[in-house]
């Protein structure tokens, strides 16, 4: 059987589980990236997890916990340089991005770490272990669960940031907040595709559903059927055609893009309505 | 009773607002003009706690405004708003409950009946399942204006919501102040609109970094006043005979 088969093993279980999870998460965090188009500070974040990683292997504390404070740090660095002067983001976002990785970089050295700077960068979903799994899952379930309790909060402040502060909410805590939610997102989604793809994830799928849908909770759920089908699909394929598997999903959610680029009803290159001559309905 | 005692803002050295004192009394609609740059925006936001004020006093009804944020509907200017974020409208004027209805809280059925009575008053309720980006920039300042008619406050803040706007939903907007108004609410209405719409407020305020006049609309815009916020050249083509008088 052409989708049973890889399941007899342990590895491949463990993996497609481990793609299962972070497809789904990433994108229903990721959305709130591109609406605050801000979809290139996930970069920044997952490339700022490195310093902590190396940190925290050397002083062996939880690899997660120092990948959770150098992401955090880094959202902060971002957002300090943008409101202290009057560099833009994006310029924000790209000093960071390069000064974090390049301080992971210098202390992965200094410490003589024995990170697998391979798997980190590219992802190892085949050495995913049960232990992983359940890290994962318990991140998603927190994540998902705050993302649904604080939904029409978070909606507000990302449509509408000064409607937001107006209404009396708090625009700092919902910031910070927004922003742990997106560390941990990226953690979870470092393990199947690794930092430099963990991008892909986070807002390919949710770009997607953007072309299909009208509400953003709609975006959220489309978004993670794409990414677990993107996964599972990149997975199959990596497992038949003995491909990288980061990549192959990396690509499964670009492909699905295209297709949702042609050919949706509503803004697909080559299936939106054309306008008639003469109609003034636009 | 809003009181704004000697306000001043300062964006990282500029001078955007200098010794700003005014009052507005409850039921009054009261209108906000100036040039472009002249600190219009900075006011509303100043006034809201949005922007740290270098100096002053705003207090709503003997309290600090800023704390009582619940009684504010703010419409922030059409620029500030990402029009193609995927919301429809009529989640965007239930946002306007957001606070009513608490940490953890559902709409209730009074929720969505006062989302209906404000769509229905700007005359938008048809068009509630349209997303933003599908409406055209006067159905956007409706919904922006439901959305604070929704929130039930009692002071009003809007951003200039005639941009863009065309007579008939002019009209339209005018007629919802009017109704406001007669429901003792105070609003204060940023605005580049000339001519006869200035004769509805009760008071404008010309500002051009201070407070230029605050008066009855035709004591506020002589051509002493419009001259010393617009500045000389612009007077001067008020003053020609020949050029159609555009303040009233
Ligand atoms: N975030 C900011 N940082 C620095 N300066 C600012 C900022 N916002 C406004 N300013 C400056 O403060 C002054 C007042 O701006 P404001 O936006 O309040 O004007 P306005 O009266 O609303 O103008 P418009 O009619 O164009 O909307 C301007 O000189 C502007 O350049
Ligand atoms: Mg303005």
């Amino acid at each position: 059987m052409f989708l049973l088969d890889p399941l007899r093993y342990e590895f491949m279980r463990l993996a497609l589980a481990s793609g299962l999870i972070s497809g789904l998460l990433c994108p229903v965090v990721g959305t709130y990236l591109i609406v605050q188009r801000m979809a290139l500070l996930g970069d920044v974040i997952a490339h700022a997890v490195l310093p902590g990683l190396v940190v925290a292997q050397f002083f062996r504390v939880d690899m997660l916990l120092g990948a959770f404070v150098s992401g955090m740090c880094s959202t902060f660095v971002t957002a300090w340089i943008r409101t202290q002067s009057r560099v833009k983001v994006d310029s924000a976002m790209a000093l960071t991005f390069s000064s974090f990785l390049s301080l992971g970089i210098l202390l992965f050295t200094l410490l003589r770490s024995r990170l697998d700077l391979e798997h980190l960068l590219f992802g190892d979903i085949l050495g995913t272990t049960l232990t992983d799994l359940v890290q994962m899952g318990l991140i998603t379930l927190l994540v998902l669960g705050i993302v649904t309790l604080f939904y029409k909060e978070f909606l507000f402040y990302t449509f509408d940031r000064l409607g937001a502060e107006a209404a009396g909410l708090p625009v700092r805590t919902l910031y910070v907040g927004l922003m742990a939610l997106i560390t941990l997102a990226i953690i979870v989604g470092m393990q199947a595709v690794g930092v430099i793809l963990v991008i892909t994830l986070l807002v390919g799928p949710a770009i997607t559903a953007y072309l299909l849908v009208r509400e953003l909770h709609q975006m959220m759920l489309l978004g993670a059927v794409f990414g677990i089908g993107s996964s599972v699909a990149g997975l199959y394929l990596s497992y038949y055609l003995n491909l990288p598997s980061g990549p192959a999903i990396a690509l499964v959610v670009f492909g699905l893009f295209l297709l949702a680029l042609l050919f949706s009803p509503t803004q697909g290159i080559l299936t939106r309505p054309k306008p008639t001559p003469g109609d003034p309905s636009r | 009773m809003l009181e704004v005692c000697q306000l001043s803002v300062q964006y990282r050295g500029l001078l955007a607002l200098e010794n700003v004192s005014l009052r507005l009394g409850d039921g009054e609609l009261v209108g906000l003009i100036g040039p472009n740059g002249a600190g219009k925006s900075t006011l509303l936001k100043a006034l809201l706690g949005l922007i740290p004020i270098a100096a002053g006093r705003v207090l709503f009804r003997g309290r600090p405004l800023p704390r009582q944020r619940q009684q504010v509907a703010y419409m922030p200017q059409r620029s500030q708003i990402d029009w193609d974020y995927p919301i429809t409208a009529g989640r965007v004027v239930m946002l306007g409950r957001t606070t009513a209805m608490g940490w953890f809280g559902k709409p209730t059925a009074q929720d969505q009946q006062r989302v209906q009575d404000a769509l229905e008053q700007v005359g938008m309720w048809a068009y509630r399942h349209r997303p933003i980006n599908e409406l055209s920039g006067g159905q956007q300042q409706r919904i922006f204006l439901a959305r604070a008619l929704a929130q039930g406050a009692d002071l009003i803040f809007l951003d200039e919501p005639f941009a863009g706007v065309d007579k008939p939903t002019e009209a339209l907007l005018l007629q919802v102040f009017m109704t406001l108004k007669s429901l003792g609410k105070t609003l204060l209405v940023c605005s580049h609109e000339w001519g006869p719409v200035l004769t509805q407020y009760d008071r404008l305020l010309v500002l051009n970094r201070r407070v230029i006049a605050d008066a009855p609309p035709h004591q506020a815009m002589t051509l002493e006043n419009i001259q010393r916020a617009y500045g000389e050249s612009l007077g001067a083509i008020l003053a020609d005979p020949h050029t159609p008088f555009l303040a009233c």
